[in-house]
């Protein structure tokens, strides 16, 4: 079933779209989540979408986005005569991953809507999911979206039938990197609102790899939202590889959940996109949680990205660590809001927190803005923030030895975004995005046939062929 | 191989270099010595091609019979032309291993030579390291991040003895080393000396001058060499100190 938008306003059009097709909309849920939904509406209903007049929106418009009119689907009927296999291949040389494709929103897959392996994981779509295993999704689900703080997530959770479904039981350690890719692909502008739901139970070990990918040059919104539960011991590496075409309106809210000893890296690495907006709300929800939260972007043109990242930090001894890097060219424009909150009894609480900005012009534009909340006193936590250009006596020391200015420049900006880049602990993925942020800085690289993952597959990766445990 | 001709630098409408002249030929050691503050890392930088502040007024400078100011920092260096840092900088993130191999390449791309083979790279790196008495994996840590002032002036000699310049100067090498690290110093240009490059030494002592012998001694002052002369001038000038040069300078 397929609708547009194009009467009113667009918030209008929704809340038309929701009342005339609530059945649709709920079908199958239960009493409770049915509740949970209908106020979603109305929190949306009465709010609308965000505006720069409130704080945390300042600086991210989405109004011309949300000047158009879009098609919005309640079912996937879009992929009759679509070959999934060719769409959805991803050829990393020597990364071998369990693949999770989502099409415009929805999980698609040749082989069921659900899968459930030998040691118990199970991998699928969320709508078949809440049929099957309702007694897990019904216990996490919309329990960390929080809805009263940002009408997007509460449009995300009135409107969401499907998305990611992963299940990893206690004592389970995935061996294989599983990777979603999402990919839109329409011939119309869409609006998509899909809502992902990760579950590790107790020591479990996941990597898990998100590809979010535009595959032509059409306009889209996409409002996602995923929610990630990490239990006691358990462990998640977390890798976001963003390449969307700058038509694109990408809202990304996720929500991480720890509990004692738990560990997550989450690293987003941003390449292209016309409007992004990461949302990570990280919750240390018991002692001796860790969570490392890492991004880099390198954004040009008139492209835009947003990165907010709340850290809770409501347990003693717990550990956080942000670092953000960005590089900007032309009138790109980049927003950093990090705020850590310290409740009065997460003593020994270790916060810190940086993002450091290069500016290549006079036109591109960063606002950042640390801010830290605490309420213990006896914690360690830091931030900094740095915005520059590239330092010019390091570019004469590297042109005084023959190297170019183009190489030279080249040099300083890939290293400058390497920190980031070297956490990523899977090593051909890593060798990969270190491609991929070559060509991007060098400007060669474009949003691609398929996914992220392929862009350089055309050309013989570079590499030098030295070993360096002999020097 | 090096002309400077009446050589006049400005740094932000203030004369520097008044009138400065010098030839150095292939096969020669020449040291310039002077005060602080009388234009000698101005005279290396501008010689290297450092762009920004610096001004030239007047004169002319010329390498292997080009004009320098037609050429850009980096075909300066391609040309043979290497400055020794007097404050090497710190990059982050870019090892030195990257560093070098992409200076010798774009410098045999300049001269239409091939890409250097990974062996004779690894070769040229131990002989390199052995030079300059680096033993640890020093070559694999970022360019001069958290190194000492001594591995900081070693990893210069270090990238000399790499891209085995034609014409390298030295701004101030010898400043905050002690005496062990002086002489590896010295014993790296010494090794490197062929018949066919030149060596311009900046210094402000004359202890840098017992381990590397100069033919010529250079006194600059008040932005000119007011005083040229063989090694023993540099003896002389540890003797009577610079007061003697102001004094006659008045």
């Amino acid at each position: 079933m397929e609708v547009n938008t194009n009467q009113l306003s667009l918030k209008a059009d929704l809340i038309r779209l929701f009342e005339d097709n609530s059945d649709v909309l709920l079908a199958g849920e239960t009493t409770e989540m049915i509740m949970h939904r209908k106020k979603a509406f109305e929190l949306f209903r009465q709010n609308g979408f965000p505006n720069t007049k409130m704080e945390k929106w300042r600086n991210t418009d989405l109004s011309a986005a949300i000047k158009e009119n879009y098609h919005i689907y309640f079912d996937p009927a879009f992929l009759e005569g679509i070959d999934l296999k060719t769409i959805f291949q991803c050829n990393i040389p020597s990364l071998v991953t369990d693949v999770i494709s989502q099409l415009n929103g929805w999980f698609v897959s040749e082989n069921g809507s659900l899968k459930k392996t030998q040691d118990g994981v199970i991998i699928g779509s969320l709508q078949a999911a809440k049929k099957h295993h309702a007694d897990i999704v019904n216990q996490y689900l919309h329990s960390i979206a929080n809805i009263e703080k940002n009408s997007l997530i509460a449009l995300n959770t009135a409107f969401a039938i499907d998305g990611t479904f992963i299940y990893v039981p206690d004592n389970v350690h995935v061996e294989i990197p599983m990777q979603m890719v999402n990919i839109i692909r329409h011939y119309r502008n869409i609006f998509i609102q899909n809502h992902n739901l990760i579950i590790l139970g107790r020591n479990a070990r996941l990597q898990l790899l998100q590809c979010d990918d535009s595959v032509d040059q059409q306009r889209s919104v996409t409002n996602t939202v995923t929610e990630v539960f990490i239990g006691e011991n358990s462990s998640l590496d977390h890798y976001k590889l963003q390449n969307k075409n700058n038509n694109s309106t990408f809202i990304n809210s996720a929500f991480f959940n720890l509990e004692k000893n738990a560990r997550l890296l989450t690293n987003g690495i941003t390449l292209n996109g016309g409007m992004i907006r990461n949302d990570i709300h990280v919750t240390l929800n018991g002692e001796h949680a860790e969570a490392n939260i890492m991004g880099v972007y390198l954004m040009d043109g008139s492209q835009h990205v947003d990165n907010q990242v709340f850290v809770d930090h409501a347990y003693p001894n717990c550990f956080s660590n942000e670092l953000f890097k960005g590089i900007l060219d032309d009138s790109a424009s980049a927003v950093f809001n990090g705020h850590i909150l310290v409740r009065r009894d997460a003593q020994k609480t270790n916060a810190y927190q940086n993002n450091k900005n290069i500016l290549l012009t006079d036109k591109a534009t960063v606002n950042t803005m640390p801010f830290l909340e605490i309420y213990a006193d006896d914690v360690k936590c830091s931030h900094g923030t740095t915005i520059g250009q590239l330092d010019q006596n390091a570019l004469f020391y590297l042109k005084s030895r023959g190297i170019g200015d183009d190489n030279a420049r080249l040099l300083l900006m890939y290293a400058f975004a390497a920190e980031v880049i070297n956490y990523i602990g899977i090593e051909p993925l890593r060798i990969r995005v270190d491609d991929m942020v070559k060509k991007r800085l060098r400007g060669e690289l474009s949003i691609c046939d398929q996914c992220v993952l392929h862009c350089s597959s055309k050309e013989k990766p570079v590499h030098f062929e030295i070993d360096m445990s002999k020097i | 191989m090096l002309s400077i001709k009446n050589l006049h630098v400005s740094i932000e409408g203030r004369e520097i270099i008044k009138g400065l002249n010098l030839e150095v030929k292939a096969g020669e050691v020449h040291a310039i010595m002077g005060p602080n503050g009388t234009g000698k890392s101005t005279l290396a930088a501008v010689v290297a091609g450092k762009e920004g502040i610096y001004e030239i007024t007047k004169g002319e400078i010329t390498y292997k019979g080009k004009r320098l100011d037609d050429l850009s920092v980096e075909e300066r260096a391609r040309e043979g032309i290497f400055l020794g840092f007097q404050y090497p900088v710190e990059i982050p993130g870019v090892t030195i291993v990257n560093f070098m191999r992409t200076a010798i390449n774009e410098i045999r791309n300049y001269k239409g030579q091939e890409p250097i083979g990974a062996a004779e790279f690894l070769k040229m790196m131990e002989e390199a390291k052995n030079l300059v008495g680096i033993h640890s994996k020093l070559t694999n840590r970022s360019v001069n991040e958290g190194f000492s002032g001594g591995e900081k002036k070693k990893n210069e000699i270090f990238q000399m003895a790499m891209l085995k310049p034609d014409l390298a100067i030295l701004d101030e090498t010898d400043s905050g080393l002690d005496i062990d690290a002086l002489k590896v110093v010295a014993n790296g240009v010494n090794t490197l000396k062929r018949p066919d490059n030149a060596t311009i030494v900046i210094t402000h002592y004359q202890r840098l001058l017992d381990f590397i012998v100069p033919d010529f001694v250079h006194v600059l002052y008040d932005g000119r060499i007011v005083k040229s002369g063989g090694k023993e001038l540099a003896i002389e000038l540890e003797a009577k100190g610079y007061e003697w040069i102001k004094a006659e300078n008045l």
